[in-house]
């Protein structure tokens, strides 16, 4: 995750397993409007999820810092001197903060987002790239659908800072002329002449695929996860279990039923997801009582996952926080002090929860609309996931009872909407205390323990 | 749908909660994952002889079963021989022997039969079709054949123009094949080239543009590079990400448990404790025994269990450490004897000799969550080269079933005893398996199914198998 700590050289407590020795370049290549950026943001969102240090480089924001105000496509011309120095400048500066990324911030990968659509300029970055040690892979997307491509416009282009200053068709026009400009200097990666470097060409959103010499793991997997993604609109629900006995005592973990209110909340969730007239829906819940009790009252088939079953809280499993403090004070304020890493004894991490859920992540980008119930700590990183967000906000962010998240993909990332289904519920949300100090009165330790029976 | 709330109840077995009474909405209650499987599919093989297709068949085939969708490979060549007994020469091949075109087409038609008996009478799931299937009117009899009856078809193609790899694979498989017994080896390599010549004539490969609305990968020079086309599904996308992550370069993979534990002296199961005197010994041993194997370039992984981790500081390099590794979690049997767990859950003990690989502790988990939480362990050794794994005996049993293809009735009962290394290596279509003993002595831990596994039985035959212990 951005923002976790993650030290080299503790090679003996560094709990995952290596995927880069060295760090990864990853080239889109494309003409405008084809989704490089689009998968640059995803690609970088789920490297960072998945805890590999990534960040993208869109030259087309550095152009936009050099050269304040854009006029028109002129720009873009291929005999437009100017602009092509101004171009390759820009170029030049994103591929510096790309090298101070990688060998002074701890970065792992970097995804240099531009058109790059001569062989010339990818030949320039081959050589940056092994003058300082990194290996390169390609993403390049190749699209002729109009539909697909005028769709991309609407949604992206025209909102751009680039066309504050245009009405729509004139920002259309535009923009279509600035394709021109590139198409007649692209040169497509080739299979025969591009054949010593590492890519992956994407064909019309993914219809096919042709990929080249993946070097490694990290590779592997970028390839896999590209294969998966589509651009099919579509909306994913996540809630968690109706609340359960053991939340009204207060208790952590546990496999207990609904209460008298969460057997409400599944039935109001039944209706709700009734009215919302859902094409297709695919329920998924983990393989605890109350997620699957939940599912039950919505009435349609579901599938159960043992990888969406909440943390494992090992020696701390249907305590409350009163106990956990007295029993184990010093675990309480361990894990205050980081709750993405600290694992509970016996038990595991917020960390090998998101490792835990990969594979769910990767079905829910294959599938369409879906509801996944599932429970607190496992909705944080699911929901960190989809927002883009860092270690340090995940274990915190609120998931609260009887409340679902309707995420819906849109431009670069996630819409979301809370629906509150008006079923009262305890509070299962304890923030952050002030004092994560190990000395710690119990009282500090207790600040921000939610109410319960 | 009536708004009373249905009683659920939690299956002894595989502790799945399901509604009370008869039908309920989930689907694939046995498994920790569902498998995305509605439909079955067939995959079918295309390319020249010699090209890998019986490789690609068969691994594959392992990879799917051990992730728990029933598979099975349907190979021509051996439809072929049971046909016609004696293989006399290449002339069978020709395109132009009318006769045994007839007897080829009548063969094929047969597999196909046989491939829709295992999807509606055995529950089968995948079906893998190995053959040349060079030509797009063989393509289409199948397609046909398969929407006809409603399963979706995946082609895998290898294609491959070095002459090298070509004769690699002729030396290693062809040449031992029933079908040059009576062949000495010169005459065998010239007979098998002149086969190959009769498919080459004909030979369509799949196009990106004509073939353009099927699915299918094509492999080009054993996975430099692929082209992938229409994947429709799940199982579809796991087996391209399989495909792309395996490879051929020779290599060795070594199997050891952790040095003997103290809970292991008592007998005890699970738990994280460190290594015995002798277990300690074991490490060290270890540690000669991989130096005196002068292996190129080894990467040593471990779990996250103290155990392993000592075993692993023995040997002075460089490790990595994999939670995925842990032991199986025995939930709340964990640090007991077997004779405390028939003590305290006689039912449950019998359960587990029921169904050894379904079973899940109280808590804890199945030889099948296992499996499951394995997977990433298995295809990041698909690709590496040479590894050590230091486990334990559940993980090491679900490791090398995956390796020597073993069924889930023999897997939890697969002996992986202490300070014993195996060595796997790739050959031919199979895994060499070699088991080097360091001489160290260690306590046995493996229990055999005891003979009585009913619920009702005494606790002398629960415990009959149990090996002994302090």
């Amino acid at each position: 995750m951005r923002g976790a700590d993650r030290s080299k050289n503790t090679q003996n407590l560094d709990k995952r397993v290596c995927m880069t020795n060295c760090p990864t370049l990853i080239v889109t290549v494309g003409l405008p409007a084809r989704g490089k950026t689009y998968i640059s943001k995803k690609l970088t969102r789920y490297l960072n999820w998945i805890d590999v240090p990534t960040k993208e480089f869109n030259v087309g924001q550095y152009r936009r810092e050099c050269v304040k105000i854009y006029k028109s496509f002129e720009f873009f011309r291929p005999d437009n001197e100017e602009g092509l120095k101004i171009r390759k400048q820009c170029a030049l500066a994103a591929l510096n903060d790309v090298r101070q990324f990688l060998m002074d911030e701890g970065g792992q990968v970097a995804v240099f987002d531009a058109t790059n659509t001569t062989r010339e300029r990818r030949e320039t970055i081959l050589r940056f790239a092994e003058q300082n040690g990194f290996k390169v892979f390609f993403v390049e997307s190749v699209c002729e659908d109009p539909d697909v491509i005028a769709e991309n416009i609407v949604q992206v282009k025209l909102g751009s800072p680039d066309y504050t200053h245009c009405n729509t068709e004139e920002a259309v026009a535009d923009f279509m002329k600035r394709i021109k400009c590139y198409e007649n200097s692209y040169q497509p990666l080739d299979e025969e002449l591009d054949g010593d470097l590492s890519f992956i060409k994407i064909i019309d959103v993914g219809r096919r695929y042709l990929v080249n010499r993946v070097q490694d793991h990290i590779q592997s997997r970028i390839v896999y996860y590209l294969m998966n993604i589509h651009i099919t609109p579509r909306s994913i629900y996540l809630c968690r279990h109706g609340e359960s006995d053991l939340n009204i005592k207060g208790r952590i973990g546990g496999d207990s039923g609904l209460s008298a209110k969460g057997q409400e909340f599944a039935k109001s969730l039944g209706q709700f997801i009734q009215s919302q007239n859902i094409h297709d829906l695919k329920v998924w819940t983990s393989q605890m009582k109350r997620t699957i009790q939940t599912a039950e009252a919505v009435g349609v088939p579901y599938e159960q996952w043992k990888a969406l079953n909440e943390i494992d809280a090992g020696v701390c499993e249907e305590l409350m926080y009163e106990e956990i403090q007295q029993r184990y004070p010093l675990e309480f304020a361990l894990r205050d002090q980081d709750k993405y890493r600290y694992r509970y004894p016996k038990g595991e991490s917020y960390e090998d929860l998101v490792q835990r859920l990969e594979p769910v992540i990767m079905e829910l980008e294959r599938q369409e609309n879906v509801l996944v119930i599932c429970h607190q700590a496992v909705m944080r990183c699911l929901l960190a996931y989809f927002l883009d967000k860092t270690a340090e906000e995940l274990p915190y962010l609120k998931c609260p009872l009887h409340t679902v998240l309707k995420l819906t993909p849109v431009a670069y990332g996630c819409k979301v909407e809370s629906v509150c289904l008006n079923v009262d519920a305890v509070n299962t949300h304890r923030d952050r205390p002030s004092n994560v100090n190990v000395h710690r009165t119990a009282e500090d330790a207790l600040q921000t323990v939610p109410p319960h029976l | 749908m009536s708004a009373e709330q249905k009683e659920l109840t939690q299956t002894p077995l595989l502790k799945i909660w399901v509604p009370g009474m008869g039908s309920s909405l989930g689907q694939r209650r046995g498994s920790s994952r569902p498998q995305f499987t509605n439909c079955p599919t067939m995959i079918v093989m295309v390319g020249l002889p010699a090209r890998g297709k019986t490789y690609i068949s068969k691994k594959l085939t392992r990879y799917l079963n051990w992730i728990g969708v029933p598979t099975q490979v349907f190979n021509l060549g051996q439809y072929r021989r049971e046909v016609l007994q004696t293989y006399k020469n290449y002339e069978f091949f020709r395109p132009d022997n009318e006769e045994a075109m007839k007897i080829r087409r009548a063969y094929a038609s047969n597999a196909l039969k046989d491939i829709a008996s295992y999807f509606t009478k055995e529950q089968g799931q995948v079906a893998v079709l190995d053959a040349t299937n060079t030509t797009r009117e063989r393509r289409g009899v199948i397609i046909n054949f398969a929407k006809e009856k409603g399963y979706k078809v995946f082609f895998i193609e290898s294609v491959c123009d070095d002459p090298e790899i070509i004769e690699a694979n002729t030396m290693q498989v062809k040449l031992s094949s029933p079908d040059y017994e009576n062949y000495d080896k010169e005459e065998a390599l010239v007979d098998f080239l002149k086969r190959i010549d009769c498919y080459k004539m004909s030979y369509v490969p799949l196009d990106e543009e004509k073939d353009r609305h099927l699915s299918f990968i094509k492999i080009f020079n054993v996975g430099s590079r692929y082209l992938v086309n229409r994947v429709q599904d799940h199982i579809q996308s796991r087996i391209v990400y399989y495909l792309m992550n395996i490879h051929v370069t020779p290599r060795s993979i070594y199997l050891s448990r952790h040095g003997e534990s103290e809970l292991n002296l008592l007998g005890r199961i699970g738990g994280d404790t460190g290594l015995s005197s002798q277990g300690q010994k074991y490490a060290k041993a270890l540690a000669e025994f991989i130096r005196g194997q002068s292996i190129k370039d080894l990467k040593v992984w471990t779990s996250h269990m103290k155990r392993t981790i000592q075993t692993a500081e023995a040997l002075g390099v460089p490790y990595e450490q994999w939670k995925a590794l842990n032991e199986i979690d025995a939930g709340v049997c964990e640090e007991m004897t077997y004779e405390e767990i028939q003590a305290t859950h006689p039912e449950e003990f019998a359960l587990r000799d029921q169904d050894k690989y379904r079973y899940r502790y109280p808590k804890g988990e199945s030889y099948e969550d296992l499996v499951h939480r394995l997977e990433p362990v298995i295809m990041e050794l698909e690709r590496q080269e040479n590894v050590l794994v230091i486990c334990h005996q559940a993980v090491m049993r679900c490791l090398l079933a995956y390796f020597l293809d073993k069924s889930e009735d023999d897997l939890p009962y697969l002996k992986c005893p202490l300070h014993t290394v195996l060595k796997l290596t790739p050959l031919a279509y199979g895994c060499k398996v070699e088991s080097f003993y360091l001489n160290i002595q260690a306590v046995n831990t493996h229990r055999d199914r005891p003979t009585n596994v009913n619920v009702a039985r005494k606790p002398e035959e629960a415990l009959q198998t149990v090996p002994e212990h302090l």
